[in-house]
């Protein structure tokens, strides 16, 4: 969940920078740009789409109800998301403004996985250990005879 | 150094330096004389730091539940932050919804994306 909130707050980062991009902008500079379609969906409104114009969907991600898959799930989105800040990174590599943040945003997915790894091997050890089964009924008459 | 991080938290650990205010004294945890001259950028630098510190320490902490170092830094960075933000909010209006006013201060700065808050 404190993951969950951390990226929300990185796709008001992500949406900052588009927003201040595109602020003022001009018809023919947007078009230059290659945003036309973008503009004609949104305005230069800040709307959650992939790179390649994919509205934002829930089915992308992934709730198993077991630890393990779930945590293999986390695991890999923060390994595309750092994949994708890198992409991002190189096609913004003359704008330090941009590419900055891009940065901070990067490493941010990186002490994730490094969290979620650990967690992971929390989860594996816990399921490793040897498991003891105790009798709860006889445990209960032994103890008031 | 040590000596003096024992002395304000019993750890020997000390993530973050003097670079926000103006002692030059490298123990900043607990003196408060360096914090009256700050200007507002100072203070809002520091409180991101501290803030952004506090967040990083909870990750950690929940995967290093007994870490008594990460303990004590996440309670001493908890401490300024209190203070500061109540500080920064008397001074120069809220920085949360959650901080009481008499005259509604929330709408009067910019927000992050139009370049305010610095």
């Amino acid at each position: 969940m404190i993951f969950g909130t951390e990226e929300l707050a990185h796709l008001e980062m992500v949406g900052t920078i588009v927003h201040q991009l595109t602020k003022n902008a001009s018809i023919e500079e947007i078009e230059a740009a290659g945003l036309g379609a973008y503009y004609t969906d949104h305005g230069v409104d800040v709307y959650p789409q992939s790179a390649a114009g994919m509205p934002f969907s829930a089915s992308v991600l992934a709730c198993k109800g077991d630890a393990i898959a779930n945590l293999q799930e986390d695991l890999a989105a923060e390994q595309k998301a750092r994949a994708t800040y890198e992409k991002l990174i190189d096609l913004c590599r003359d704008n330090p403004d941009v590419v900055d943040p891009l940065k901070f945003l990067r490493e941010r997915e990186i002490v994730h996985f490094q969290r979620f790894g650990e967690a992971l091997r929390g989860v594996q050890d816990k399921l490793a250990e040897k498991k003891f089964y105790m009798n709860c009924d006889n445990m209960n008459t032994n103890m008031y005879k | 150094m040590q000596e003096e991080d024992n002395r304000n938290c019993g750890c020997m650990y000390n993530m973050m330096n003097t670079n926000y205010t103006s002692n030059s004294n490298n123990d900043m945890s607990d003196c408060e004389c360096d914090k009256f001259n700050q200007t507002r950028e100072e203070m809002m630098e520091r409180i991101k730091c501290l803030n952004f510190a506090i967040i990083e320490l909870g990750l950690y902490l929940d995967t290093h539940v007994d870490d008594e170092r990460a303990i004590c830094l996440h309670r001493k960075y908890c401490k300024e932050y209190r203070e500061l933000t109540d500080k920064y909010q008397k001074i120069y209006g809220p920085l949360t919804i959650h901080f009481p006013c008499n005259k509604w201060r929330w709408i009067e700065e910019p927000w992050p994306w139009e370049r305010g808050n610095f």
